[in-house]
């Protein structure tokens, strides 16, 4: 595990080199839009800019003071919004990371019981309901769908929040109320997000489910007189969960993505709304941090699928690693 | 003479496909009696997993039993609820493996595995069925047993497996154990274990053992009586010694000729017989009129390929029935 | 010696030959579903290529009162927020996504199969460093860098294309290099080995051919993702502002669904149907191409 965590540091370390490095060779830098900002200004103004920016240093050295920074979780001030880079983060990621492990968790809970469910009868209509919805959640454009589901349940049939993560009327509230608020804003966002995954967990688990369902310590289960029902989901589901996890492991940064559009959608407060505006108006120390966190959160659920895929399964555990 | 433990009497069983009904088995009928063991020994695919697996209740979902009765302990299992057969199996007829390496639950330790079965049918609690579990890998002769009642089946052998299995098996004493080729997949030391701890423990139990294979030597080594099946019937029934010493039907010599160091005269040679040759006919020729084995018989006459031979004592062996138009007699 | 009988199993049955392209097409026909959808791509593709060209009202321009509903006024979808006309907006949109989607889908697939057939076929440090790079872009949150790029290098067509492909090669890596280090080790290749064939040409045309079946399933499916992609960036006001897409489309009208919904649902529709037939051609494809899996 601990090879792991360092092996997931240096992928971290690689994720900042290249979009420092990748936003030193675009054309333009935070000087041009700040100047354009304040509507021109003149060549001293500029390099003055660029001083305080250190900007006027070789880019190693430039790179070597980013990564000194970024290492005490100091990401750079952001002109734009007027605050430290790492506070605006840290506003924003618990948005995104309550979002994202939502979605993940429903799309996992539901498409693991409709995959056992429609395994359980390979031809029956469930099966082939499992398989058309699969096929919607690969094929509709995520934001179309969270538009869709805002007309049909927030504004035909108000059941659902248009738009926010929490109903400023209850900024005073008990904090209960103020957690069901919460839950009742990020349903529809959560549902969007998962529609993509969903299937495609459920269709993985089917398939997993029935290879599991043919195997021999299935036989060995029935033959110990156990019911149907405690074969498939005491002995059977547990077997069958391996390639669903490692496959929702896979899917985080899809998710991450995935989780941008929705925001922008449900006006979510979260790094994705954060990062359109950020892009927008080119405010590179903001870009840059979000794309830490945002790598960094792929990275943590990618830990995470591994402990997980410990839990499930003693061979992979009994490997010290 | 009482009732036998288990008699099971023109049991036929069909699957149903694609392209129609196919004969599986057709007219199996054998008896056991309590603590008896008995063996069924053909090629793969001649039946004999698919008539354990109809004792158990649980042939595949494609196949059904057509007709026949399993008499056991006075009810029929043939037509016997699903829910009634979920209490038999495991309990009163349990089953081992042939593949130690894949029939335990990966994901799951040994020890709660063994302790299922007692949950389930003994209700014991999770820690008095947790300490006969440690009781059970002792008795199977798992060195040790205390610390290992915690093991993942990937960290034993598969000799130790295997004994896990039977460990399983014979938690609840059942009355019937049904063995499918439980050592063909393990060295041939780790073979002769296993046999001695299903004698000793079978003996022990009194329980009744049907030891599926395919290895005449395992039968000569484990079973009183022998059913030689082929093609989904049965061929050829008896004590062991007397097949053994005087097979009827020209299958069975056969089998026997495959491993000659086994038969009981060894200094005798057995008549050279012809090659036989050729693999067990389709599944979809089962259940025709004829003898199934004509085609690979070199004794075969115009009547096997026509008719179905009815089985028939063998003159001298009271137990002894072959079913063939022209059986060997008296011996080789 | 007593005679021996063969205890023996079925006898195993001869491998598999290699399907020719007629016996794949046959399957392929013999799904119903993926002919519907071919035939449904195909008039997509149709009416993208020749529509602009039938219909040659400017999707740029004010035509009508905004928010016509469909089928008044002679404007078949209507009119968007500006009194643009939808229709035009969707055949000239349809272009700009279908080419988008090809010609990323190209070239992640290029960059996928040299990443992975390097990786397979020599193994050792190359593999490392190569399946290393590949799981970096794994980790990448793809859209969010694709959006960062778009925006430090200018919203042009050949930036976002090039922005999609360059994150979206990873899993025809994965599988390119699956097939590689199966098929390396069968024997036709170390007969060819033997046979003096280069690297290259062990690489090319030995190998590649034969791990094709599956990275053209996965090749299909990509068309179809960089497609929902783009209609991601364009959605977000980040792509090219001088053409039109179905995401754009989208992006641009969603602030007034109250007012006329249909602006954001038919754009949406175009995509969700595009995608969709591109998805059942790579399943009929998938199951044409491994005849084995077709039993499950």
């Amino acid at each position: 595990m601990a090879v792991r965590a360092g092996y997931a540091l240096a992928l971290l370390l690689a994720v900042v080199i290249l979009n420092f490095t990748l936003i030193h060779i675009a054309p333009g830098d935070i000087a041009d839009t700040i100047a354009g900002d304040m509507g021109g200004a003149t060549e001293e103004v500029m390099a003055q800019i660029r001083a305080d920016y250190g900007l006027d240093k070789p880019f190693p050295v430039q790179l070597g003071i980013y990564l000194g920074n970024v290492v005490r979780l100091d990401f750079g001030y952001s002109f734009f919004f007027n605050t430290p880079v790492t506070s605006l983060i840290a506003e924003r990621l618990p948005a995104t990371l309550l979002l994202v492990f939502t979605a993940q968790i429903f799309a996992l809970v539901i498409g693991v019981v409709l995959g056992v469910i429609s395994a359980r009868r390979p031809h029956g209509l469930l099966s082939h309901f499992v398989t058309l919805l699969a096929l919607f959640g690969y094929s509709a454009p995520v934001f179309w769908t969270g538009i869709m589901l805002l007309i049909g349940l927030s504004l035909l049939l108000p059941l659902f929040p248009v738009a926010g993560m929490i109903d400023v009327a209850l900024i005073d509230a008990p904090l209960w109320r103020q957690y069901l608020s919460v839950a009742h804003h990020l349903f529809l966002p959560a549902l969007t997000l998962a529609s993509i995954f969903l299937a495609l967990y459920s269709r993985l688990t089917r398939a997993s489910m029935l290879e599991v369902l043919g195997a021999d310590y299935i036989r060995t289960a029935r033959a110990k007189g156990l019911s149907e029902r405690d074969t498939v989901y005491r002995h059977a589901l547990k077997n069958s969960l391996g390639p669903v996890v490692t496959l929702a492991g896979l899917q985080f940064s899809a998710v991450v993505s995935g989780a941008v559009l929705v925001e922008t959608v449900f006006s979510w407060p979260g790094l994705g709304t954060l990062a359109l505006q950020s892009i927008l108006a080119r405010d590179t120390p903001t870009i840059l941090g979000i794309l830490f966190f945002s790598a960094l959160v792929v990275i943590v659920g990618n830990l995470l699928t591994d402990l997980a895929l410990r839990l499930i399964d003693p061979r992979i555990r009994g490997g010290g690693g | 003479m009482a009732t036998p433990l288990l008699e099971v009497r023109d049991l036929g069983v069909r699957f149903t496909t694609r392209d129609g009904q196919v004969t599986v088995l057709d007219d199996v009928s054998f008896t056991l009696e309590r603590g008896e063991r008995i063996s069924f020994v053909g090629e793969s695919g001649c039946g004999k997993s698919m008539t354990a697996l109809a004792l158990m209740g649980l042939l595949p979902a494609m196949g059904q039993v057509s007709g026949g009765s399993i008499n056991f302990k006075g009810e029929d299992l043939a037509t016997a609820s699903e829910a009634r057969m979920r209490q038999i199996r495991g309990n009163e007829i349990s089953m081992i493996f042939q593949e130690p390496m894949t029939s335990l639950n990966p994901v799951f330790t040994i020890g709660r595995q063994i302790a299922e079965v007692l949950q389930l049918h003994r209700g014991l609690d999770r820690r008095t069925a947790r300490a006969r579990a440690i009781d059970l890998l002792e008795a199977v002769r798992i060195p040790n047993a205390a610390a290992r009642v915690d093991d993942y089946p990937h960290q034993l052998s598969g000799g130790q497996r295997q004994r896990v299995m039977i460990a399983i098996a014979l938690a609840c004493e059942p009355e019937v154990l049904i063995a499918d080729e439980p050592t063909t997949a393990l060295d041939v030391t780790v073979q002769a274990e296993i046999f001695a701890l299903l004698r000793d423990l079978g003996a022990k139990l009194e329980t009744a053992i049907i030891l599926i294979t395919h290895d005449m030597g395992a039968v000569a080594q484990m079973a009183e009586r022998m059913l030689v099946m082929y093609a989904g019937r049965r061929v050829e029934e008896g004590r062991v010694a007397d097949i053994i010493k005087a097979p009827a039907h020209p299958y069975t010599r056969g089998l026997i000729a495959c491993v000659p160091h086994i038969s009981t005269d060894a200094t005798r040679r057995l008549e050279r017989l012809p090659e036989i040759d050729g693999i067990v006919p389709p599944i979809t020729s089962f259940g025709r009129d004829a003898c199934l084995f004509a085609p690979r018989c070199g004794r075969a006459s115009e009547v096997c390929h026509g008719e179905r031979p009815a089985p028939a004592g063998v003159a001298g062996h009271k137990a002894h029935s072959v079913a063939c138009w022209h059986p060997h007699e008296g011996g080789a | 010696m007593a005679g021996d009988l063969k205890i023996s199993e079925p006898e195993p049955q001869a491998p598999r030959a290699q399907h020719p392209f007629r016996e794949v097409l046959q399957m392929f026909v013999g799904n119903r579903a993926a002919v519907v959808a071919s035939v449904i791509l195909m008039l997509i593709v149709l009416a993208a290529v020749f529509g602009p060209i039938l219909y040659p009202t400017d999707p740029f321009e004010m035509v009508w009162a905004p928010f016509t509903p469909p089928g008044t006024d002679g404007f078949i979808l209507g009119t968007d927020y500006l009194g643009r006309d939808m229709l035009s907006g969707l055949l000239n949109g349809g272009r700009v996504s279908l080419t988008i989607g090809l010609v990323a889908a190209l070239m992640s697939v290029f960059i996928g199969i040299s990443f992975g057939a390097l990786a397979g076929f020599y193994r050792g440090v190359v593999e490392e460093v190569l399946m290393r790079i590949t799981e970096f872009f794994q980790v990448l949150p793809t859209l969010l860098f694709s959006m960062v790029i778009v925006a430090l290098f200018g919203a042009s067509l050949t930036v976002v294309t090039i922005a999609i492909g360059i994150v979206s090669w990873t899993a025809v890596a994965r599988i390119t290099r699956a097939e590689f280090l199966r098929i390396r080790e069968l024997e036709y290749v170390t007969a060819s080995r033997a046979a003096g064939a280069s690297n290259m040409v062990l690489m090319t045309r030995v190998i590649l051919p034969n791990a094709l079946p599956p990275i053209i399933v996965q090749a299909a499916l990509m068309v179809g993702s960089a497609i929902l992609f783009e209609a991601g960036l364009a959605f977000l006001g980040l792509s090219d502002p001088n053409v039109v897409s179905w995401g754009q489309i989208i992006g641009s009208n969603r602030t007034y669904i109250l007012d006329a919904s249909f602006t954001v649902t038919i754009p949406g529709l175009a995509i969700f149907v595009t995608v969709l037939s591109i998805s059942l051609i790579g399943d009929g494809l998938n199951d044409a191409l491994n005849p084995k899996l077709r039993r499950r």
